[in-house]
């Protein structure tokens, strides 16, 4: 097959760290290539020199014979490289088209010329089989067909290879299979695909050729139908895996229960008639699409919103006035969805961001509110010893730290405080292989001391690995838990996509 | 072509932290360099001038000092305000409402010895100021109502009551028909502290205000609570810090200090309130903050920074025969090229060269 895209020799330094290291490929006509390793392996870096976002310390990018024009994205566009970022960056409050035709016109045109980009939107569509309404409102859509209209986006300019930033991410199994249908026509349709992302099973279902990055530098190279899952796994992390496995935990007495809680408002999805209950010592899986009420439901179960009608019983039909604060005094632990804007604070340093639980503890402080430092930075040590959260010192802020370690430090800053019940949201999200792994170690390990954990999570893989009951949210409704032992992905799949509500 | 981006730094090392405000000083007063030529005057003599008639004599250094007084206060509640994303660009109505609280209890309803009476007067001036915010910072914690426009309105307000009491209820029979308020007693007035000159202990409070307001920022957990809600509010809930308490404890603080800036004005350069009391201390402040890049230390310097300029401004002026105008231009360019340089501290530039060549 012909080669499309060469890089030869890319080199990229930040101060005295490679962030890639004379890394050489090529991706042929009509493949689809996966790029695989860790966060912070390069990945992201390597993108965005193809992009012509990033001007490499050395070496080059030739696509079709022409060199490309580093630190300046309209050239790669312009050649015909178009990438689809993990984030939307669409206007919700415009159309399909007018969202298609955002940028392409030069701010001084009087008009915009819909009818052609109406004709060529729909020819498009038709041609990759990515159906979707010109007209519609982009708040409307779901988010499926959003990255449907990221896609259509970059195809609408003329692109030959399609760069897909962790494209999965949002979608339930049942969408992904069909994203993977349009990849596959598109590439026999003569485009190229480069895909990126970190779940293994899908790239090894959808990619003709794989390449793993680990620290910067091009670690391995193989074709998909001669590669082994753990081996791939394996060269992503550079040892090792061991994936935790689950002990059978005698169950304690019931720590929470719901009953009947709903919840309305314009700012959060709406749920309704929700029952949970939770013991210690339990996982109990909450299964679903991004949108149906999770996040909703993880901020009524934390206490950061106040539910409409309904009960919220801790203990023994122990009820406190719904605090964040409060529900934390009762020994809940809460691991937020988005890690990055609610977990910690990024500007400020490892040591305080580690103590901002326990500043009601006089610990950490005399009895003039003075802040006791050394205090706290053996703490912040020792919490980063325990929870192996690499960094280069506890006075760095924590918006240096890569995504597992920001993960680890939130998860391992709650278990310091030994909580009785967890609510994770979303915990592995966007975390690499290794880092997964030890995530949901520590949340096993939990268990094993006798906390509850509702661990929402749209990983199925995760949900049914190591939790003791799932159940599925959709549409703001709850269904029954279902024991793990007993069911598949195929079943929870379906109510995922409604089934049985 | 060769064009250039913005990484953003790691760490800011503490020498460039010093040295890009000085530069940007300096690139304004090239600036302002400019439009004294087109005034018709020589520019280096001009500043000459500028720095001789804010720094050149006992009296003239005293002078700018005095000045700094209610700036580096204003400056202080403006920074604290900020750094927790407090907007309140209201402290030119909470140092007039300092300035009622010093007129009503300083002139006559409560004498105490002078011991007493100062801290006394800065208290009333303090609470006066935060009681102003109060209702405001309420409305944006339960309702959400913007504070930007809230606290700058009340400005306006504040300053008609002021008005309305001067030449009504609380006007000075004494004063010969001026708009202004009975004289503080003696033992309220804040001493000299440099003989023969206007310079009140007013400054000294001002100073150990600064200093106490950088060590509760930077050692103790209310200013650790401010700065996290800052930065973070949301992350800063999800950890357990009270947003709510930590948002009126600002609030407080930073009215509070607008309201020491009316009594050092009434009680210490005046002695008695005026209409023209502040000739928009409040907004100065705001600069001053700004200038010192919210660090409280560096507003005491940025303070006395705007301070010579306003001070010097007028010597220049009849030096030099250019406006006195000229003063609010060189604040408005620092400003700007203060505000450029923070990018700078936080960024780096890398110039990215032409690559056809190879």
């Amino acid at each position: 097959m012909e080669n499309l895209l060469k890089v030869e020799k890319i080199t990229k330094k930040f101060g005295n760290f490679f962030a890639n290291h004379e890394i050489n490929f090529e991706v042929r006509k009509g493949e689809v290539l996966a790029i695989l390793g860790e966060n912070g392996a390069g990945k992201t870096t390597l993108m965005n020199i193809l992009f012509g976002h990033y001007t490499p310390d050395s070496g080059n990018v030739i696509f079709e014979g022409h060199k490309i024009d580093f630190g300046n994205t309209n050239s790669a566009i312009k050649l015909g490289i178009g990438m689809v970022h993990q984030h939307f960056t669409l206007a919700e409050n415009l159309t399909v088209l007018e969202n298609i035709m955002i940028g392409k016109q030069s701010i001084f045109s009087l008009s915009l010329p819909k009818k052609d980009a109406r004709k060529k939107l729909l020819r498009l569509s038709e041609k990759y089989g990515l159906p979707i309404n010109p007209d519609s409102m982009v708040t409307d859509l779901s988010v499926s067909e959003k990255q449907r209209l990221e896609i259509l986006k970059t195809l609408f300019l003329d692109c030959k290879l399609l760069i897909l930033d962790e494209p999965t991410a949002a979608l339930t199994p049942q969408e992904t299979e069909a994203l993977f249908a349009t990849v596959r026509e598109m590439v026999e349709l003569g485009l190229s695909v480069i895909l990126i992302s970190h779940k293994l099973n899908e790239i090894l279902r959808v990619s003709d050729r794989i390449i793993v990055l680990r620290d910067g530098a091009l670690v391995g190279e193989v074709n998909t139908n001669s590669a082994v899952r753990s081996e791939i796994a394996e060269m992503i992390v550079g040892k090792k895996i061991e994936y935790p496995k689950k002990q059978d935990v005698k169950r304690k007495s019931q720590y929470l229960q719901l009953t009947d809680i709903s919840y309305k408002s314009l700012s959060f999805p709406a749920v309704q008639n929700i029952n949970l209950t939770l013991s210690g010592g339990q996982i109990l899986g909450i299964a679903g699409v991004a949108g149906n009420g999770q996040t909703t439901l993880a901020k009524l179960l934390s206490g950061h919103l106040k539910p409409s009608s309904g009960e919220v019983l801790f203990y023994e039909n122990k009820k406190v006035n719904t605090s964040p604060k409060s529900f934390m005094n009762l020994g809940l632990a809460y691991i937020p969805e988005d890690r990055n804007s609610d977990g910690l604070v990024g500007e400020m340093e490892i040591w305080e961001n580690v103590i901002m639980t326990e500043i009601d503890t006089p610990y950490f402080r005399n009895k003039f509110g003075w802040i006791n430092k050394s205090k706290s930075f053996e703490r912040a040590t020792n919490l980063c010893n325990l929870y192996d959260v690499r960094m280069q010192s506890i006075r760095q802020p924590c918006r240096l730290l890569s995504g597992g370690n920001v993960q680890k430090l939130l998860l391992g800053r709650w278990l310091m405080r030994s909580p009785k019940i967890i609510i994770a949201c979303q915990p592995t999200r966007g975390l690499d292989e290794g880092a997964i792994a030890s995530i949901q170690k520590l949340l096993l390990q939990a268990r094993a001391k006798g906390s509850g954990i509702v661990l929402i999570s749209e990983d199925l893989d995760e949900l049914l690995s190591i939790s003791d009951d799932v159940a599925v949210m959709y549409k703001g409704a709850l269904s029954e838990p279902i024991n793990t032992e007993q069911t598949d992905k195929l079943s929870i799949g379906l109510m995922m996509a409604g089934e049985g509500f | 072509m060769v064009t250039f981006r913005l990484e953003e730094r790691e760490r800011t090392s503490y020498p460039l932290a010093l040295i890009s405000p000085l530069i940007a000083v300096f690139i304004s007063l090239v600036l302002a360099g400019l439009l004294i030529i087109l005034a018709g005057a020589n520019p280096v003599q001009s500043y000459y001038e500028l720095m001789k008639g804010a720094f050149g004599s006992k009296n003239a250094f005293a002078e700018t000092l005095a000045r700094a007084t209610p700036i580096i206060l204003t400056g202080l509640a403006a920074s604290i305000a900020f750094r927790a994303k407090f907007w309140n660009i209201g402290a030119e109505g909470q140092l007039y409402f300092g300035a009622l609280a010093t007129t009503m209890f300083g002139t006559g309803l409560i004498v105490l010895p002078s011991i007493l009476m100062i801290p006394f007067l800065f208290i009333m001036g303090a609470l006066a100021g935060g009681l102003l915010l109060l209702p405001l910072v309420l409305l944006k914690l339960y309702y959400k109502v913007d504070e930007v426009v809230t606290t700058l309105l009340l400005n306006f307000v504040v300053v008609l009551l002021v008005s309305y009491l001067l030449e009504g209820p609380w006007k000075d029979p004494m004063s010969l028909g001026w708009p202004q308020g009975k004289s503080v007693v003696d033992s309220g007035i804040l001493p000299q502290i440099l003989a023969k000159t206007r310079l009140h202990l007013g400054f000294v409070i001002a100073v150990f205000t600064a200093l106490s307001i950088w060590l509760i920022m930077n050692k103790t957990i209310i200013g650790y609570q401010i700065k996290s809600v800052g930065s973070n509010a949301s992350a800063a809930s999800h950890s357990g810090l009270p947003i709510f308490k930590t948002t009126l404890i600002v609030a407080l603080f930073s009215g509070g200090m607008a309201g020491m800036a009316g009594v050092t004005e009434t009680a210490g350069l005046k002695g008695y309130l005026t209409l023209d009391l502040s000739p928009g201390f409040g907004y100065a402040g705001i600069a001053v903050a700004m200038l010192a890049n919210l660090n409280p230390l560096g507003v005491i310097f940025s303070g006395i920074f705007l301070a010579s300029i306003y001070v010097g401004a007028d010597a220049m002026s009849r030096a030099m025969n250019v406006p006195t105008y000229l003063a609010d231009v060189i604040v408005g360019l620092t400003v700007l090229s203060i505000l450029l340089s923070l990018i700078f501290i936080n960024f780096k530039i890398k110039f990215i060269g032409n690559r056809d060549n190879d």
